[in-house]
């Protein structure tokens, strides 16, 4: 591997990272408190691709309209999927609610193929995304190192927002103890909303990060990403926020690297990522930076 | 809010027995006017990986339906019915969306777009005794071995071996192939080219893969910058191909790209480029069909009014031609029986959208030439045509 051929693939895969990190984190927030694997926020991660080609394609808003519009529109279907999915099922065992998000995940599939048709559609350009940028021989576009400083910028603002504000410290109660958070007067229902409202804004923002350098959205284009932020949630330990981020950085990087060094493994690589899912659960199952988790009796 | 949900759940059954009893009476009322009907059977992938490509020749067999809507078995004129089966573009679907013609009572399939699907159904028509037209399935796999498979396109050995022969004789030595993994379609080309083009003095350079329903190719893309490759074969679905394109073109990634006949896809080109302008500015496709022949002005013009798109592509060109060799082998067989009709489609000739149609006992259609289109300002032209004689 040449000097050119290991910095163009730093930049691939710090930029593809952070994609996934921003992901991962809804599936670790919703696990903390809910100790539910929301299994449809990859499609929800979809429907925000979706949602900006309307916005964009169809109605012709220009960006800094559209993309706040995305983002309030992907953390309302996040909130309206947990009231009908998953609120009802509060006290139901804890597997009939991972198998109603199963549920929602073919249904969200198979919604997009009815309403937009299994056709690829082309997620529109965005301008300051798109810079080509030169710098040695290595080339990359704006998005490249835009998504890493938003990923990180978001990450500093969501840890804040969990340490140091009310809602952050109604989050971590609920994520403690369920029944007594309820007990003290938190308000259970508002926090889970928020959490869910939380994880599809990043979800949307992952989207069009995502979606920008690969501009291609099907219905079936969140199930592999939604996988993968999954395995990066349980890498970097699910429930803890900086090991989804941790863990989609991971992924991004053994993804790229096994290609760059490897090239003749390169059909192999999705395979891998789940090999590294195997070996972290039989090695370290809380993963990297989550707790022991001791059973309340 | 129960109540309010029970309300609405009972509102969505009343609609769905309604609904049933809609198609109900159609069927009905077709069968109590004494009109006979005749089951063609659509075996197409409308959504998945491959659902683009698949609509559009889906389209082709519905306006070949459209000209030509009844057919003369006997004396008697039947109405043909179209039994569209959605297969996924999934080899694990496909026996099912198969098994669900035969059940229909079709006399006839047509299709897939997309190898993979129809070399996992061929079985289960070959054990229904239900002959099956393939119309862009170009894997020598489809029909191999298969008495009930034909087809109306060429195979990938041919196109491969055309593009092997005219990046050659472009001045290319170094080659690259990305192929997806799991689809016989890609691997297979993929194969073909890089025999023939080590066979006509090319070197292969970088040979990669990718899984399916990938979506980053910067990784695959550096390793063929790095190779010193002066042309690319991808053989890939028109999902893959515009991502490929426009992560090329942001590498800056100079090798030419070559494509098989999937690539020869206005939308494929449309996409790619309203993502990144200029990404397939030359790249090279193989292709059945050239839609600016005289003689296929009324086909290309009666379809774009019928559909109101302004392009007609190759796969819609196929799925007319297969429908049309369909018609043919039944009036010839006078019968509605699969074995009947099978026997009868060795015998078909005419000429169809896309050249001579006439198939071989392995049920391969005799076509001795191949389009190259090549992609200019946006929008795909024709470059050249490649005949048998000329790569022999």
């Amino acid at each position: 591997m040449d000097l050119t051929t290991f910095f163009q693939s730093c930049v691939t895969s710090v930029s593809i990272g952070s994609a996934y990190a921003l992901i991962a984190i809804g599936y670790t927030m919703v696990y903390g408190i809910l100790r539910l694997i929301n299994f449809a926020h990859g499609d929800i991660f979809m429907m925000a691709g979706y949602f900006t080609i309307f916005a964009m394609s169809n109605f012709m808003l220009p960006w800094y309209v559209a993309i706040p519009l995305v983002l309030a529109m992907t953390a309302l279907l996040g909130v309206v999927i947990e009231r009908i999915a998953y609120k009802p099922l509060r006290s139901a065992p804890r597997m009939s609610i991972m198998i109603s998000a199963i549920g929602v995940s073919f249904f969200l599939e198979n919604f997009a193929t009815y309403l937009f048709t299994g056709l690829p559609k082309s997620f529109p350009g965005i301008g300051f995304l798109q810079i080509p940028m030169e710098w040695g021989s290595v080339k990359l576009q704006s998005v490249s190192i835009i998504t890493p400083i938003v990923t990180i910028v978001l990450v500093v603002a969501l840890m804040t927002l969990v340490n140091k504000t009310k809602i952050g410290m109604a989050m971590r109660a609920a994520a403690k103890d369920f029944e007594t958070a309820q007990l003290m007067g938190i308000k259970i229902n508002r926090v889970i909303s928020f959490t869910f409202a939380v994880g599809s804004v990043l979800a949307a923002v992952g989207a069009i990060l995502y979606f920008s350098p690969r501009p291609m959205v099907y219905p079936y284009s969140g199930m592999m990403p939604g996988l993968k932020c999954f395995v990066a949630a349980v890498l970097g330990g699910i429930g803890s926020i900086p090991g989804a981020c941790i863990g989609g950085f991971i992924i991004g990087a053994v993804e790229t690297f096994l290609v760059a060094m490897f090239p003749t493994l390169s059909g192999y690589s999705d395979a891998f990522t789940f090999v590294l899912l195997i070996l972290m659960l039989l090695v370290r199952p809380t993963g990297l930076l989550g707790e022991k988790m001791t059973d309340k009796v | 809010m129960r109540r309010i949900l029970a309300l609405a759940m009972s509102c969505v059954l009343v609609l769905g027995i309604l609904a049933g009893c809609g198609n109900g009476n159609s069927s009905g009322e077709g069968g109590s006017d004494g009109e006979k009907v005749i089951k063609v059977g659509v075996f197409e992938c409308t959504t998945g990986e491959n659902g683009g490509g698949g609509q559009l020749e889906v389209n082709g067999i519905k306006y070949a339906n459209q000209i030509k809507p009844t057919v003369k078995i006997g004396d008697e004129e039947y109405k043909v019915e179209l039994v569209i089966s959605d297969n996924k573009s999934d080899k694990s679907e496909a026996a099912n969306a198969a098994s669900y013609l035969v059940n229909e009572g079709c006399s006839i399939v047509l299709g897939s777009y997309g190898s993979a699907v129809s070399i996992a159904a061929g079985s289960v028509f070959k054990e229904a005794e239900i002959p099956a037209i393939g119309c862009s399935c170009t894997n020598p796999q489809v029909t191999l071995g298969n008495d009930y498979y034909f087809r109306v396109c060429f195979l990938d050995s041919f196109q491969a071996k055309v593009l092997a022969y005219y990046a050659i004789e472009q001045g290319y030595t170094k080659a690259a192939v990305l192929t997806q993994v799991g689809d016989d379609y890609s691997i297979g080309l993929g194969q073909f080219f890089q025999e023939y083009f080590v066979e006509f003095g090319g070197e292969i350079v970088s040979s990669q893969s990718f899984p399916a329903n990938n979506s980053d190719y910067s990784a695959l893309l550096q390793n063929v910058k790095s190779s010193g490759a002066q042309c690319v074969f991808a053989p890939s679905s028109i999902t893959a191909a515009p991502v490929i394109l426009q992560q090329a073109q942001s590498l800056g990634l100079e090798a030419v790209f070559m494509g098989p006949d999937t690539w020869d896809n206005a939308d494929m080109i449309n996409t790619a480029e309203g993502g990144a302008a200029g990404c397939t500015e030359g790249l090279i496709c193989s292709t059945f069909f050239d839609d600016s022949g005289d003689d296929v002005a009324d086909f290309v013009n009666g379809y774009k009014e019928a559909f109101e798109t302004d392009t007609v592509n190759v796969v819609t060109a196929l799925g007319y031609d297969a429908y049309m060799a369909a018609i043919q082998a039944i009036e010839a067989a006078g019968s509605t029986d699969g074995n009947a009709i099978r026997d009868a489609l060795t015998g078909v000739s005419f000429t169809g959208v896309t050249g001579p149609i006439a198939f071989d006992q392995n049920g391969d259609v005799a076509k001795d030439s191949a389009v190259l289109k090549t992609a200019s300002g946006g929008k795909l032209v024709y470059a050249d045509t490649v005949t048998v004689t000329d790569v022999q």
